[in-house]
Parts: structure tokens; sequence; C-alpha cells
């Protein structure tokens, strides 16, 4: 039990797929212009990371490993994240279409999201058991979804700024992405 | 076809070159620019999957139905990283361990994926070849000159050659995680200011 809570709070602060593992960054850039739009985002991305970091492990454990497919991983992770991502979208529209309304296109947009690919690849690479599986997916994703929103706060205030023309948007914001990482790489101490 | 295919080629070395002009695919960048090897090694690999990912689609474009057309795209791109990744395990190990998961992860790079919904799908093979080396080549040189900027600064050295002198202090936090942001940043700002005279 211990060492879970250790592997959890490494995947949020210490580890954070987004400052520390440089996974992610397109969505981070894209949908952090606004806070609706990236506790939207936060929110599809814990959705689906953990279901597909969990379906990846059964696969990768029960049909590539046991008949020796590995080289296939590529290939059959993407198409399980593919097929993952429009079946939930499918299920959520029919039965939660609150839900659904309020994920809107974030939804799509995760199968090219390389953090959730990328989770997927660390878990097997680290031969995580299912239940490690389980928190390190669920806990990435809280801390993507967590430097998402502290970041989208800040571009908020950034707006008000005079930033220099050449600077502006995505230059500014990078900037600024680095110094939220700086603060994170303080939690480097912790583990 | 208004513009040649000489235009095609050079539009991704500057008017379209990623990730500076186009925001897109900013993982690997940020990720495998510890040094200019790696940065190297990392955009001829893409380079690469987006010639061969650019002229197979460009081949089925008119076979494809337009509604399952991306899962099509996505699965075109994963066998060609898959050819990458077992060519590089077998004839470049060290730099596919340093890469680490960054080959695989070629696959969701947007920049490949962008240039096959974007280009490929509508144009002649020829062009679309032309574009998706000219976009590699573009980012190959982007992953290179961050990695030259990041390298020399971080441990003054370039190629693994001591550049800086005994004298230098190394400005690792150039080398970590924050230092890959602000440098791009900063980069970018260069550009837009040359850009946008």
């Amino acid at each position: 039990m211990g060492d879970l809570i250790v592997l959890g709070i490494s995947c949020i602060f210490v580890n954070n797929i987004l400052l520390a593992q440089y996974l992610g960054n397109c969505p981070f850039m894209g949908t952090s212009k606004k806070m609706e739009t990236a506790v939207g985002m936060a929110f599809a991305v814990v959705f689906v990371l953990v279901m597909a970091g969990l379906i990846t492990w059964v696969v990768n454990t029960y049909v590539l490993v046991k008949y020796g497919l590995g080289f296939l991983r590529t290939i059959a992770f993407i198409l399980v994240i593919a097929s993952l991502v429009q079946f939930v979208e499918m299920f959520l529209k029919k039965s939660i279409p609150a839900l659904y309304a309020g994920l809107g296109i974030f939804l799509p947009l995760i199968t090219t999201n390389c953090a959730v690919m990328g989770v997927c690849l660390i878990n097997v690479n680290e031969e995580y058991t299912f239940i490690e599986t389980a928190v390190s997916s669920l806990t990435y994703a809280i801390g993507f979804g967590l430097a998402l929103i502290l970041f989208a706060g800040v571009r908020e205030k950034i707006l008000l700024g005079r930033v220099p023309k050449p600077l502006q948007d995505t230059s500014i914001g990078l900037v600024t992405a680095g110094l939220i990482s700086l603060a994170f790489f303080a939690f480097k101490g912790m583990v | 076809m208004a513009k040649t295919l000489a235009q095609e080629f050079t539009k991704g070395l500057w008017d379209e070159i990623p990730p500076f002009r186009l925001v897109l695919g900013l993982c690997p960048v940020l990720a495998v620019t510890k040094t200019v090897e790696n940065g190297l090694g990392m955009g001829m690999a893409t380079t690469f999957v987006l010639l061969c990912s650019n002229i197979l689609v460009s081949l089925l474009r008119n076979v494809i139905p337009s509604k399952v057309r991306i899962a099509c795209f996505i699965i075109i791109i994963a066998t060609f990283v898959t050819v990458v990744e077992l060519l590089m395990q077998a004839y470049a190990y060290p730099l596919f361990l340093k890469l680490g998961i960054f080959i695989p992860l070629i696959v969701v790079n947007c920049i490949v994926l962008g240039r096959s919904e974007a280009f490929a799908s509508k144009n002649k093979i020829v062009y679309s070849a032309a574009d998706g080396l000219g976009i590699g080549i573009g980012f190959t040189l982007s992953l290179a000159a961050l990695g030259g900027v990041r390298e020399l600064l971080g441990s003054g050295c370039l190629l693994g050659k001591d550049i800086m002198g005994p004298s230098f202090e190394p400005f690792t936090f150039m080398i970590e995680a924050p230092g890959a942001f602000v440098a791009l940043g900063l980069m970018l700002c260069v550009m837009n200011f040359i850009g946008k005279k």
C-alpha cells in the first residue's frame, strides 16, 4: 500500500507528465487559453487515460507477450486507443449526453494526445502489475489535469498584460510553462 | 496546381517550418533536444515516416473512404513507425535507447497525421513526397538548432566536442525540462521577430 502511495505521488508531482516528461504538450498549449476548455480537456484525459492504461495492459500481457508479438506493440496500442476513444464517444452520446456536451471536441482529439500513448508505453516498459498500472494511469492523468488547469489560470492573467509583439501567444506560453516547470522541479527531492 | 514542385519542397524549410510556424509535434521537440545528435536522429526518423506515409496516403487517396480516413492514416503511419523502430534497434541501438519511448510516439506526432490529412490526401504522389521531405527536413533542422543551443549552454559541448573551454560553467538549467520550454519559447520569439519584417 505504501509503495502505491509513493508511486502515485511521484507520478503527480515528481514525474509530472507535462512538465517533467514532456508528453501531451500540444493539447497543453492548444487548450490552455481559456479555463473552461482546460477543465474539459483535463477531465477527458483522466477518463480516457485510466481506461486506455488498463486495456493496453491486458492486451499487452495476454495477447502480445503471450504469443511473442511484441514488435506489433505500437500498432496494437494506437488501435486500442483510437477505438476506445470512438467507443467512449458513442457511449457518452447515448447514455450521458450532459457529460458528452461538456467534453465536446476534446474526446476525438485525445487519440493523438501523446500523453495517453506515452503512459501506456511507460506502464509496459516499467513492467507494472495491474494494480500499479491503475494507480500510475490515474495519477499521471491527475498530474496532467493539475498542470493544465494551473497553466490556464496563469495564461488568463497574461492576456491582461502587455506582451512584446514577437513574444505573443505560444512564445510567452512556452516561457511561462518553463517557469511552472521550474516550480515543479522543486518536487524532485520529495520521493 | 499553382505551386511548383520546388515550392512545395522549400515551404517546409521556412514558410511552414515545424515546430515554429506550425506549432505541432511539440513533445519530441522538447524531449529529445538535449544534444544535437539526439535531435538529428529523431528528425531523421520522423522524416522517414513523413515521407513514406505521405507517399502511401497519396497513392491510396482515392481508395480510402472519407469516413474512416483518420483510422486508415493512423494505421499507415503506425506501420512505418514500427519499421523505423525495428531498423533503429538493428543498426543504431545506442540512439534507440536514448530516444526511448519517443520513437513509438512518432505515431501520435501531430505533424505526421496533419500532413497526411491536410496535404497528401488531396495531392498527387510527387507533390506529397516533396511536401513530406520538405517538412521533415525543416523539422530536423529545427530539432538540431534547438539541440545545439541547449547542448552548448547546458554542457559547453557541441556534438560531444568541448567548445567553450574549461573555464565555462555549464548552465545545467538548459538541459533540464524547464530549459527546454524557455529555449523553445525564446527561439519562437526570434523567428517571429525575423519573420514579421
